[in-house]
């Protein structure tokens, strides 16, 4: 009872430590959401991760230096410069190793990134008996317990300054990503571009050091980002998107970590923040599960036309004027590859969605008033399909939609005409589908 | 060869070598193109064909030499020029629709800050139509087939408002029914004065839908009113003696010429 109270108040900000240290990481998550997804788009979101491990040295170097200094050495805004640095730094060498040799993205970053972050964790152990160095290792992994309001101030300047650039330059930055050889012919500053985008994925790296730590601070540009993708199809909804999935988990995160405060702050959010994603990748309305129930329903549709066709065309084969009579199970399955199982489960669907009747006979089936029409309304555009895919074939095939209820509406009047008068000789079709 | 470059054709290009480390791609590119022509350029895999363009836009830097758009330098007068990039060049998963993209030509015009609005969109429309995907403009891109993908470029060119086109392969992988409209569209931009780069590989295609052609092979081996310089010399100087498309440029020469 009393560790749901703890977590009640901790989830609903009781306290004022929570509250602070929960809006700030929400902050962070919101603004990592928006930048991450250009950087995701501008398919860099690795560039992120080399510029967060290579803050590590610039962190203890600014630290030695005070503490040398004989100043008081854990003032946040020098160890912020220093990370900045050495952050930018670390880009830095990955873009000279890229531009002067034929190393690729991939070597380069993985060079840099566990080169920096070596150098930092050295350095971490030199500088071990300098008073106060015991608690420079909570930038790796973060440790939300330690934010104070300056942080909160920190963040929320950083999370409005990543707003209003995107917003005023998202049109730019947005073309940039899609493509950046127009933009550049188009003459914009493309470089320029990219050094703000960089730029911005440095202020929110060196913002998240504190809450999420340098080793998991990628997973707040990446994830929300991508799980964004899940649900929308366009950019400005998926950094929106984006910012509310990172503000989620940050807020359950940083929640959870100050419930459990043995647990890694970084940690804790990144797993709320993939739980979010998997939520995405399975449910969201571009996710898997949306796009089976798609496949199954074309699935169904595909099986249901066959039926009625093979009905249809059975029932042709009786002899003009084409008249609906119930047909047997048996000429159906030697109409199609189906086994008596499918059979009858297409049937059975067929049923339910009213286009047979009962017939009284169960080795038989009868199309309803409206089953009927169906048929040959199917059977109709199938052959004006094929017709104009062997008359035409040439011309379009991207016109070919069998699925097109009206044929017209894709073809023209016009083309449906000519295919309707190369049809009529093969295989003729009753004037009046409805005739009885 | 003639070294004077008149300040009124739409492309001059002098004494141009791009190198990438230290190897040349092109060089000695001389050009002059005048107005109101539909420009094929044509060239072996590797022969610069793209860098040329790229160069003259100032995607690349050049080693040496110049590129002249109305006689200015591109970066004065990029505003005649309009660009059809290789559509292999972007990610077309990426998270925008149709008419996003067509909109992106206005761009330049519109300038820093400030959103497409209602007379952006409507060009970007219009556009569409012209390439004849209007009915597709609130797609996603993703759902868009080759031909359409190509489409969609040109459309975004033709919003640009340009004198001047350079189209990197605009015919590559498409099918028969785009190809046909490209030309139509390419050909209805030349009578209205425009001037068009087409970077080419079908060689039987050249003489029915270019009337200027560049021969390229890391230089320029002929650049001329096709009906003069598409000739076999001049392809076998191009593609150089290897036999398949020797034949291949013989069954060119021997396809349907432009009456």
């Amino acid at each position: 009872m009393n560790s749901v109270q703890t977590w009640w108040e901790i989830l609903t900000l009781h306290s004022h430590n929570t509250r602070m240290v929960v809006l700030t990481t929400a902050l962070l998550g919101a603004g990592s959401g928006v930048i991450g997804s250009l950087l995701l788009l501008r398919k860099r979101s690795l560039m992120g991760d080399v510029l967060s491990h290579a803050t590590l040295p610039g962190i203890v170097a600014a630290f030695a230096l005070l503490s040398t200094a004989g100043l008081a050495a854990k003032q946040w805004f020098p160890l912020l410069v220093g990370a900045t640095l050495s952050g930018l730094a670390g880009v830095g060498v990955m873009v000279a190793i890229r531009r002067t040799t034929r190393l690729r993205d991939d070597v380069a970053m993985g060079i840099v990134l566990s080169v920096f972050f070596g150098i930092g964790v050295a350095m971490l152990q030199m500088v071990r008996d300098l008073p106060d160095a015991a608690g420079l290792s909570s930038f790796i992994y973060g440790k939300t317990a330690s934010i104070i309001s300056f942080d909160l101030v920190g963040i929320s300047i950083v999370a409005v300054l990543v707003l209003s650039v995107v917003l005023l330059l998202g049109k730019e930055l947005v073309l940039l990503c899609f493509d950046d050889g127009f933009a550049a012919a188009q003459g914009w500053p493309v470089a320029m571009l990219d050094f703000l985008l960089l730029g911005l994925v440095t202020l929110m790296t060196v913002a998240g050091l504190q809450s999420v730590g340098l080793v998991l601070i990628i997973a707040f540009l990446i994830i929300p980002a991508a799980a964004a993708r899940f649900w929308t199809g366009r950019v400005g909804t998926m950094m929106a998107v984006a910012a509310i999935i990172g503000a989620l988990s940050g807020w359950a995160g940083a929640s959870a970590s100050a419930a459990l405060p043995d647990a890694p702050a970084g940690a804790v959010i990144v797993l709320a923040a993939a739980a979010i994603f998997a939520i995405s990748l399975i449910g969201g309305p571009r996710g898997v599960w949306c796009r089976q129930r798609e496949l199954s329903r074309l699935k169904d549709r595909v099986g249901r036309q066959h039926l009625l066709r093979s009905i249809f065309e059975i029932l042709e084969d009786a002899g003009p004027p084409t008249a609906n009579r119930p047909v047997s199970l048996d000429d159906l399955l030697e109409q199609r590859s189906w086994s008596p199982r499918e059979l009858r489960r297409l049937l059975r669907r067929a049923r339910r969605h009213g286009s047979t009747e009962p017939c009284g006979n169960g080795g038989f089936v009868l199309l309803s008033e409206a089953g009927f029409g169906e048929a040959s309304r199917i059977t109709r555009n199938h052959r004006l399909w094929e017709i104009y895919l062997i008359r035409h074939a040439d011309i379009a095939p991207s016109h070919v939609d069998r699925d097109a209820d009206m044929v017209e509406h894709i073809l023209g009047p016009e083309m449906v005409r000519q295919l309707e008068r190369e049809l009529d000789p093969v295989l003729p079709l009753p004037p009046n589908p409805h005739a009885r | 060869m003639n070294h004077e470059h008149p300040a009124h054709f739409p492309l001059t290009v002098h004494d141009l070598t791009v190198a990438y480390q230290r190897k040349p791609v092109i060089w000695d590119v001389e050009l002059n193109i005048p107005e109101g022509k539909l420009v094929g350029i044509v060239g072996p895999n590797g022969a610069g064909k793209s860098t040329l363009i790229k160069a003259c836009l100032d995607l690349i830097p050049r080693t040496s030499g110049w590129a002249r758009i109305y006689g200015k330098p591109y970066r004065e007068n990029r505003h005649l020029v309009g660009y059809v990039p290789q559509r292999e060049s972007v990610d077309w998963d990426f998270p925008v629709s149709v008419l996003d993209v067509a909109a992106m030509g206005t761009y330049r015009r519109l300038g820093w800050f400030k959103r497409i609005g209602k007379t952006e969109r409507m060009l970007a429309m219009e556009c569409l139509e012209k390439v004849g995907i209007g009915h597709l403009a609130g797609r996603q891109i993703s759902q868009l087939s080759g031909g359409q993908q190509q489409r969609v470029f040109l459309a975004r060119a033709l919003a640009q408002e340009a004198k001047v086109y350079f189209m990197d392969e605009p015919f590559a992988a498409v099918d028969a029914a785009t190809e046909q409209a490209i030309v139509a569209l390419l050909k209805e931009l030349r009578d209205l004065g425009r001037t068009c780069l087409v970077v080419h590989h079908d060689l039987a295609t050249v003489s029915s839908y270019f009337d200027w052609v560049i021969m390229l092979n890391m230089r320029v081996v002929a650049s001329g009113p096709t009906a003069e310089v598409f000739t076999e010399e001049n392809l076998r100087k191009t593609y150089g003696g290897r036999l398949e498309l020797l034949d291949h440029a013989a069954h060119a020469l021997r396809g349907p010429a432009t009456p």
